[in-house]
């Protein structure tokens, strides 16, 4: 599955404090072009700390970020941006007031030299992009956000992320609040993300979901690495013992890394 | 949800391109509570049939013009409310600031004082003033984060005590300038007017068209021509009737300098709101400040520089209001209710409290309605305790209904 060799985004022995509180200690992450990686561990693992160190909302105490095999600094959200990684936060960060081309292009519009917006081609490009991603149900693209449901609004944050031809994207519990038949469109849409040749990242509590569209599965215990778990080598028991007991890596069979 | 029947978006868009969709879409958003400007539509019916009922004088065309100049001020001012209230703020210094700056510009003009500047010089430094505190004000609420109701009380005394300072040993500056009492005194001659008008609907149809061909080239929905026709022509026909009615004014038949500089003002600050990246970032902000950020848009910066075009509005109108009546005095200076109104007028006009909904244009519409009353009032003669008393039930009422909607268009959300 995995055609490319090196990690398209890559954590070496990252650390992170707060205070006393040591939230990341010499992690180690990768996730490379195409596939799914998911991200698991139990609450106060260090999932969000680290996806706020990639996003640049917080900076890393120690440690290397690599990006296609560089080292990068991230600094804040646009080193983030420039490099194409892209959060999708759990509470969406989207604007309700605002429709869903104005929420696609949030911060980077389309303008002419005199700051004036160009609606045409946004509103062209958000229907194309939501189109190659199969969101067939949201009515209108004019529609401002508060009026679609949790998992149109869930799959117009994602599609923000393709629109802007990211690399990685990060979706951080994209399933949690959603029903039955939305969390299947948002699972789809993972799939699809990831068959466009996107590396992404699942940051999930659900077993079930993750053990249905990641390729690979890294788990976090109290900030530490459990180790990285090969999809088809593994199953959910072994993923539960990973994250509530931790297993040191080098001792287990399914281990990859 | 209707995921169960997946429409494709363009099929989606082109049977709501029939009168009959338009009007059935219309109404469903009403009844989510997206009632758009009909209250408004309601309210200038309503108060035209009421006051024209109790005096003769009301419906002519000396008190339009009249009225014109009376509502000019405060509605300047809203223009700088809207766009306050669009990031979820507040600014309760524009009263008495507006009265700081018609200080500022007597003060600038006054004849053999060694201050006695050309009077687009008093203008410069008049609207300047009210940019610095503008900027002041902002900076505090963007940056240390103090709550803008507060920082914007403070700001609201320290006018006061400035007027009464520069003010304290006359009590009144008289101004002598013509250019400035021109801003609000003017009358156009008809035949400017006409040309006006004319002039103003080119640029509105321009404007509708070029929209409307721009999107048909893209191939994007551009909804039914006929309603861009209707709009464009109901706006227009706004447009010469108003100057119909103001060239029969007399004993000064035309249209008032001051409609104009409000009018232009409004289209300039609609402009800027809703038809650049500076406008949807402030919406942004007032959407979801939080989201705003971590979309890469400078959430401070887009603080003050709102504070500071409310700043800006507030010394402009407070101009008017001083070129009107020839003069400040510690009576007129941004005292009274000139605060209330000018957020009255933003929030009748439909702009949300709450922050992220609103239009420019509500400015101008709640602005006619606040002046329509003070207007009626007085003509057929009520006390300032009715006026006080309608004026206060009207804002209520308005602030009640933002209030409601806002929960209904919740609802209807998910």
């Amino acid at each position: 599955m995995n055609g490319t060799p090196r990690a398209t985004l890559e954590l070496r022995g990252v650390s992170k404090n707060f205070g006393s509180v040591q939230a990341l200690r010499e992690v180690d992450f990768e996730v490379r072009d195409g596939e799914v990686m998911a991200l698991v561990g139990d609450n106060g693992a260090g999932k969000s700390t680290l996806i706020k160190c990639v996003a640049g909302i917080y900076s890393i105490d120690d440690g290397q970020i690599l990006f296609d095999g560089k080292p990068v600094t991230i600094h804040g959200p646009k080193d983030a941006a420039k490099l194409g990684i892209e959060v999708v936060y759990q509470d969406l960060a989207l604007c309700d007031n605002l429709d869903v081309v104005q929420n696609m292009y949030l911060g980077r519009e389309a303008r002419d030299p005199i700051f004036r917006l160009r609606e045409a081609p946004m509103e062209q490009r958000t229907a194309e992009t939501l189109k190659s991603l199969s969101v067939t149900t949201i009515r209108s693209v004019r529609q401002p956000v508060a009026t679609l449901s949790g998992g149109q609004r869930q799959s117009i944050a994602v599609a923000r992320a393709v629109l802007w031809n990211n690399r990685v994207v990060f979706l951080d519990e994209p399933t949690a609040a959603l029903g039955v038949a939305q969390t299947r469109q948002v699972l789809d849409l993972v799939t699809r993300l990831a068959e466009q040749g996107l590396a992404v990242v699942l940051v999930s509590h659900n077993l079930v979901d993750v053990f249905e569209v990641a390729t690979r599965i890294s788990v976090l215990r109290l900030g530490r690495n459990v180790g990285v778990y090969e999809k088809g080598k593994t199953n959910q028991q072994e993923i539960v013992e990973a994250i509530t007991f931790g297993t040191p890596a080098a001792e287990e069979p399914g281990v990859v890394a | 949800m209707s995921s169960a029947a997946p429409a494709e978006i363009q099929a989606a868009a082109e049977d709501q391109d029939s009168i009959a969709a338009i009007v059935r879409a219309r109404w469903a958003a009403i009844r989510s509570g997206d009632v758009g400007s009909l209250p408004v539509i309601i309210g200038i019916v309503a108060i035209t049939l009421f006051f024209s009922s109790k005096t003769s004088i009301f419906f002519t065309a000396v008190n339009f013009q009249n009225l014109i100049g009376q509502m000019a001020g405060p509605t300047v001012i809203a223009i700088g409310v809207v766009f306050v209230l669009l990031i979820g703020e507040i600014d309760l210094s524009i009263g008495f600031l507006s009265g700081l700056a018609g200080v500022a510009v007597a003060y600038y003009q006054q004849a053999g004082t060694g201050h006695d500047y050309p009077g687009l010089i008093a203008l410069a430094l008049a609207i300047l003033t009210g940019i610095v505190v503008g900027f002041t004000q902002g900076s505090i609420v963007a940056f240390i984060g103090v709550p803008s109701f507060v920082v914007t009380l403070a700001g609201l005394l320290i006018c006061q005590g400035l007027i009464l300072k520069i003010l304290g040993t006359e009590g009144v500056i008289g101004i002598q300038d013509k250019q400035i009492n021109d801003i609000a005194n003017y009358v156009l001659s008809p035949n400017t007017g006409w040309a006006v008008a004319i002039i103003f609907t080119v640029m509105l149809a321009a404007a509708a068209f070029g929209s409307y061909f721009n999107r048909r080239r893209a191939g994007l929905p551009t909804g039914n021509v006929v309603l861009t026709v209707v709009r464009v022509a109901f706006f227009a026909g706004l447009a010469f009737a108003a100057v119909h009615v103001c060239n029969q004014a007399q004993p000064r038949p035309g249209v008032p300098l001051v409609g104009l500089i409000v009018v232009f003002l409004v289209v300039l600050a609609g402009y800027v709101a809703g038809r650049t990246t500076f406008g949807r970032h402030v919406y942004a902000v007032g959407g979801n400040a939080e989201a705003a950020r971590r979309a890469g848009i400078n959430v401070k910066l887009i603080r003050i520089l709102v504070f500071m075009i409310s700043g800006a509005m507030a010394a402009m109108g407070g101009v008017i209001l001083a070129s009107r009546l020839n003069g400040i005095s510690l009576e007129s200076a941004g005292g009274g209710t000139i605060l209330l109104d000018s957020i009255s007028a933003a929030v009748i006009g439909g702009v949300s409290l709450f922050g992220g909904r609103g239009r420019v244009s509500g400015a101008l519409f709640g602005g006619l309605i606040i002046g329509m009353i003070a207007n009626g009032i007085d003509l057929v003669g009520y006390t300032d305790a009715i006026k006080l008393i309608t004026t206060g039930a009207i804002l209520l009422a308005a602030v009640t209904l933002d209030t409601v909607l806002r929960r209904r268009q919740a609802a209807a959300g998910r």
